[in-house]
């Protein structure tokens, strides 16, 4: 442990004595965020050019492995703001009593209502399955369809994954008490089960699945970036679950003013013109969105409160476990 | 010697016990749940499967590279080793692309009106186990077969032995002293496995210790459930080592003049089971390799120049990792062939067990109330991937290092050799060989590793699995292949250059 | 001097006592049964077995605790006493320098000691390269360099034919001559003992007896002597 804790420590006090003039912010979000392709260098840069400060972001795996290391941190945190919760995590979240109230009004872009005092949206999606026009003409046309029919499909597991665990509560909202009979209907339409949301599209990619548990915005990469508008989702009938990923402000934080402003720059245009072609989301804000971002929108939203969320994943997971562990 | 080496010994039981120690800590206690069974079932039942398929399978591909003599034997021993060095998620696309549901294996059996065969299950498991160990099972009997001394061979080719005597005089009791280390090996490394098992088996009945860790972390945030888990999945690999040397008997050959391997394999039908042998093993781990570089060549030509910086970063971790791995396997390889404390074998084989996220979670705790972890991203990296590679290259080094003190110890010690001459006149070059093939394995494994640092990350500095997976997280399929094969590729250079180099400086 | 002052070794199954010295310049055989611990003997002497008890005296020095590299004897094993990777060279250097840090004088001492063993010219070879005399003879010329007091032979030269192990015996003894050690050898064979050394020791039923002539010895065996002369 000795020689790289000393080294960091030379490092860090050299780095400190440097930026010590500048105010530090630092945000701590998942990985694809801040990744070359993702929201965060446009984010950063335009931010710094009005805070007079360094924007910093600290970077662990998705949204839920966020809240594990808050956890772990607790108060002695380094970050100022959390960015990248999301809806199902939220009650969680607030139970730690690390955040502060962001002081912000709703965001007005999301089909559904959502004000809270500690988390403030700043981008959303619609989970669906998303295929491929030319394997599949005619997808099914809901999850009893689905279960009824031969198509296979790839999902993330909730245990480790944020649209795994998107998928637990849409069944569960939309089916209720049927959805543990519904998860055995389905086990043999999964091909597989995978950690995460990239190992699973890269199988539907290799055609290993019909369909991908993926967002109703996937198709609008392929459409954009790719020129190809061969993809689509699939509009189930029961209605679609919303992912709402949001960001609050730490109790703890040592820039409180700072950290406030980061999140109200959050809802300003800078900030949300950039999300639907980096992070392939909604924009939290109402706004004209690109060319080709968006073909059809699902008729019913899905989402669970916070608290219901919190109290229907525990039995939800034994379901589902139960089903597919046959 | 002795002393660096119950250092070292020290300092690995510490960063093996002393995360699982602030886990458990930061839980207040650990536990375990009814359900923690079937985890605990299925990790074993997979794990055994795959160690004991594994090494069987690497018998007679070992034997055949031992006693034929072909061209290009020496760039299929190298090439057949590739698959161990993968990535994870870099397998299992490779995997699937030819043994999948829409692989080529299927869409040749649909071609030929045959059934199709059906990847996800234990039997996938098993098969992505065995793709990812069979090189290095088949390396390790191989260097078994190179460590027994050409002398013994002449003298069993005067005594006009048959094969069948050949087997029971010299291979058996090879077999015997090397096999138990493999198993223990193997089985060690697929204790561990949690994405190939997930998904190659098909979804939650593939539940294993890791990804029962996972769940207690991310989903339940349950620390003393992980810390339980991970006590058991370390304590079974500790179980495995320790029934490895139960198992093991030194075969004894004793040491030779190296003169050049007189043996010529027998002909007939076992000429034919050789041939079959190294087919079979070469198309079935080469085969996913060529899907691999058939997916990454589109995606190479224009990588981000993001991509090539990760790779710089990397390269210079896996070479850090790598100095400091072979300084400790060798300083406890050595101390341990001259009969040095037995602790100091399960101080090298314990990080094997180790549960990753545990690790870095432990690792996190100790550090955070230091140093911010994030400014730790790279040394904990090298250490990380310094310490999950021990155990490789220690198994690797200790029996040429044992034949060496056998062999030539009474003489350097009769003669004074000892110190930085030692090692440079005696230890380096006789084990050469050894050393090669671990570097070459630890730098090739210090490329590709990831897990363990999610936790450290900062935006800058990202390696370079690091960026293939912000590149597939991001739709960029395309230059994700590419960068994964440019990983592969850089991992593969890094290996061959350490296992050639070993293997002329040996010459 | 060399001087074994109530030497104990001990071994699950194994005992053996040593109480005598042997005068320097002595040449001294070692004979006995199979496994009654002649080999032991010199290990302990040379470093590699500890005994349980006694001293081990060296001109009235306690070697004992001395590691094997340091006392003032060399050994040669009853096979790899040649390191295999290394030239002959090499191998012989390390009888002036372990580390091979030779200067040039030292160079061509090696040269002259590989001349006066018979291996002129082969200096690059490898022992497997060698035959068995050969590398014998490679052994003896490092010996030469070493250029200790004291030779301990475990039977270096039994694989070789009775021509070629007399011709070896000659080239120790004229070894012996040059650098005036003290030698003891190992031997199972009367002959090699009544030709090469003045003195004998008997290693039987647990005790080294102190060295007795050799000629001597063999006119009046004492009853092991004779059961083992019998039995050969």
């Amino acid at each position: 442990m000795k020689p790289p804790l000393l080294a960091a420590t030379v490092v860090s006090l050299a780095a400190g004595a440097a930026v010590a003039e500048t105010p530090v912010l630092t945000v701590l979000t998942y990985d694809s965020f801040t990744s070359e392709w993702g929201p965060g260098p446009a984010v950063e840069q335009a931010f710094e050019a009005i805070c007079g400060c360094d924007l910093r972001f600290v970077t662990g795996g998705d949204g839920a492995a966020l809240l594990a290391r808050l956890k772990l941190e607790g108060a002695a945190s380094e970050a100022d703001v959390v960015l990248g919760l999301d809806t199902s995590l939220a009650a969680e979240a607030a139970a730690t009593g690390l955040f502060a109230p962001h002081g912000q009004a709703a965001a007005k872009g999301l089909p559904v209502p959502y004000d809270d005092p500690l988390f403030l949206p700043y981008d959303w999606g619609w989970f669906a399955f998303v295929h491929d026009k030319t394997r599949l003409p005619a997808p099914p046309a809901s999850f009893e369809a689905l279960a009824a029919s031969e198509v296979k499909v790839v999902i993330q597991d909730p245990r480790s994954s944020t649209p795994g665990l998107g998928l637990l509560l849409w069944v569960k909202a939309a089916h209720g008490d049927r959805a543990a009979a519904l998860w055995a209907e389905l086990a043999d339409n999964i091909v597989t089960v995978t950690p995460g949301w990239s190992e699973a599209y890269g199988l539907f990619l290799e055609g290993e699945a019909d369909m991908v548990l993926s967002y109703t915005t996937s198709p609008a990469y392929h459409r954009i970036a790719e020129q190809d508008a061969g993809k689509d989702w699939a509009p189930f009938a029961e209605g679609h679950y919303l992912q709402v990923e949001v960001s609050g402000v730490l109790a703890a934080s040592d820039q409180p003013d700072l950290a406030r402003a980061f999140v109200a720059f959050t809802q300003g245009s800078e900030f949300q013109s950039v999300i639907p072609t980096t992070n392939w989301m909604y924009p939290a804000a109402e706004m004209p969105l690109p060319e080709g971002f968006e073909t059809s929108r699902p008729e019913v939203s899905l989402l669970m409160t916070a608290d219901e969320a919190q109290a229907a994943r525990g039995p939800a997971l034994a379901e589902w476990q139960a089903a597919l562990g046959q | 010697m002795a002393s660096g080496a119950r250092a070292i010994g020290a300092l690995a039981l510490l960063l093996v016990a002393a995360p699982l120690v602030a886990v458990a800590w930061a839980a207040g206690g650990v536990s375990l749940s009814a359900a923690d069974w079937a985890a605990l079932r299925f990790t074993v039942l997979q794990a055994t499967v795959s160690s004991v398929v594994s090494v069987l399978l690497a018998v007679p591909v070992a034997k055949a590279l031992a006693r034929r003599r072909f061209p290009g034997r020496g760039a299929l021993i190298t090439l057949m080793g590739a698959p161990s060095l993968l990535p994870v998620i870099v397998a299992v696309l490779g995997l699937v692309a030819v043994y999948g549901r829409a692989g080529w294996l299927n869409d040749g059996l649909a071609a030929a009106g045959l059934p199709r065969v059906q990847v996800y299950g234990l039997q996938g498991v098993v098969m992505a186990h065995v793709f990812l160990n069979l090189p290095l099972a088949t390396r390790m009997l191989l260097q078994g077969w190179q460590a027994i001394p050409a002398e013994r061979f002449r003298l069993a080719e005067s005594l006009s032995f048959r094969p069948a005597d050949v087997a029971r005089h010299l291979e058996r009791p090879m077999l015997a002293e090397v096999v138990p280390g493999a198993l223990a090996t193997v089985f060690a490394v697929c204790l561990t496995s949690f994405a190939v098992a997930l998904v190659l088996g098909g979804g939650p009945r593939a539940t294993t210790l890791e990804l029962a860790i996972y769940q207690a972390v991310r989903f339940d945030f349950d620390l003393g459930h992980a810390a339980g888990l991970a006590l058991v999945q370390t304590a079974l690999g500790a179980a495995a080592a320790l029934a490895a040397w139960r198992m093991a008997q030194a075969a004894g050959f004793g040491a030779g003049l190296d003169r050049a391997p007189m043996w010529r394999g027998p002909d007939g039908w076992r000429r034919g089971a050789d041939v079959l042998a190294l087919g079979l093993a070469a198309a079935f781990l080469l085969v996913p390799m060529v899907a691999i570089l058939l997916r990454g060549l589109p995606g190479l030509a224009d990588l981000p120049p993001e991509v090539w910086a990760a790779a710089g970063r990397s390269v210079t971790v896996a070479l850090v990792s790598t100095a400091a791995t072979m300084t400790a396997a060798l300083t406890l390889a050595v101390a341990v062939a001259r009969g040095g404390a037995r602790w100091l074998d399960l101080a090298a084989a314990l990080p094997l067990a180790t549960s990753g996220l545990v690790l870095g979670t432990g690792l996190f705790l100790i550090a955070q109330p230091i140093v911010p972890p994030t400014r730790l991203a790279l040394p904990v990296t090298v250490l990380v991937n310094a310490l999950l590679a021990l155990p490789f290259a220690f198994r690797l080094l200790l029996p040429e290092a044992r034949a060496l003190h056998a062999g030539y110890g009474r003489l350097a010690e009769s003669l004074g050799l000892q110190g930085p001459a030692r090692l440079r006149l005696l230890t380096l070059p006789r084990l050469a060989r050894p050393l090669g093939f671990s570097a070459g394995l630890t730098a090739a494994l210090s490329m590709g590793d990831l897990g363990v640092i999610a936790l450290f990350a900062a935006d800058q500095g990202a390696t370079l699995p690091l960026m293939v997976q912000r590149l597939m997280g991001a739709y960029r399929t395309e230059a994700a292949a590419g960068a994964a094969l440019l990983l592969v590729g850089l991992s593969f250079a890094l290996f061959w250059a350490f296992d050639a180099g070993g293997r002329r400086a040996a010459a | 001097m060399l001087q074994l002052d109530r030497v104990e070794l001990a071994q699950p199954g194994f005992r053996l006592t040593a109480d005598w010295s042997v005068p320097k310049g002595a040449r001294v055989a070692l004979i006995g049964p199979s496994g009654a611990g002649k080999s032991s003997l010199l290990s302990a002497i040379a470093g590699f077995f500890p005994p349980v008890a006694g001293r081990i005296l060296w001109a009235g020095t306690d070697i004992g605790a001395m590691p094997p590299g340091a006392r003032p004897l060399s050994i040669l094993f009853q096979d790899q006493n040649l390191f295999p990777h290394l030239t002959l060279a090499q191998n012989v250097a390390m009888g002036l320098r372990a580390d091979l840090r030779l200067s040039t004088d030292e160079r061509a001492r090696v040269a002259a000691a590989l001349a006066r063993v018979g291996l002129q010219g082969l200096d690059d070879r490898r022992p497997g390269e060698l035959s068995g005399g050969q590398q014998g003879r490679a052994a003896l010329a490092r010996v030469l360099l070493r250029a200790r007091p004291l030779l301990l032979l475990d039977e270096p030269f039994a694989a070789l034919g009775p021509a070629l192990k007399g011709q070896m015996l000659g080239l120790v003894a004229e070894v012996a001559e040059d650098t005036g050690a003290t030698v003891l050898m190992v031997t199972h064979d009367p002959a090699d003992a009544r030709r090469f050394a003045e003195l004998t020791v008997l290693v039987a039923e647990g005790v080294a007896h102190r060295p007795h002539p050799t000629e001597a010895l063999f006119a009046e065996p004492p009853p092991p002597l004779a059961d083992y002369l019998g039995g050969a």
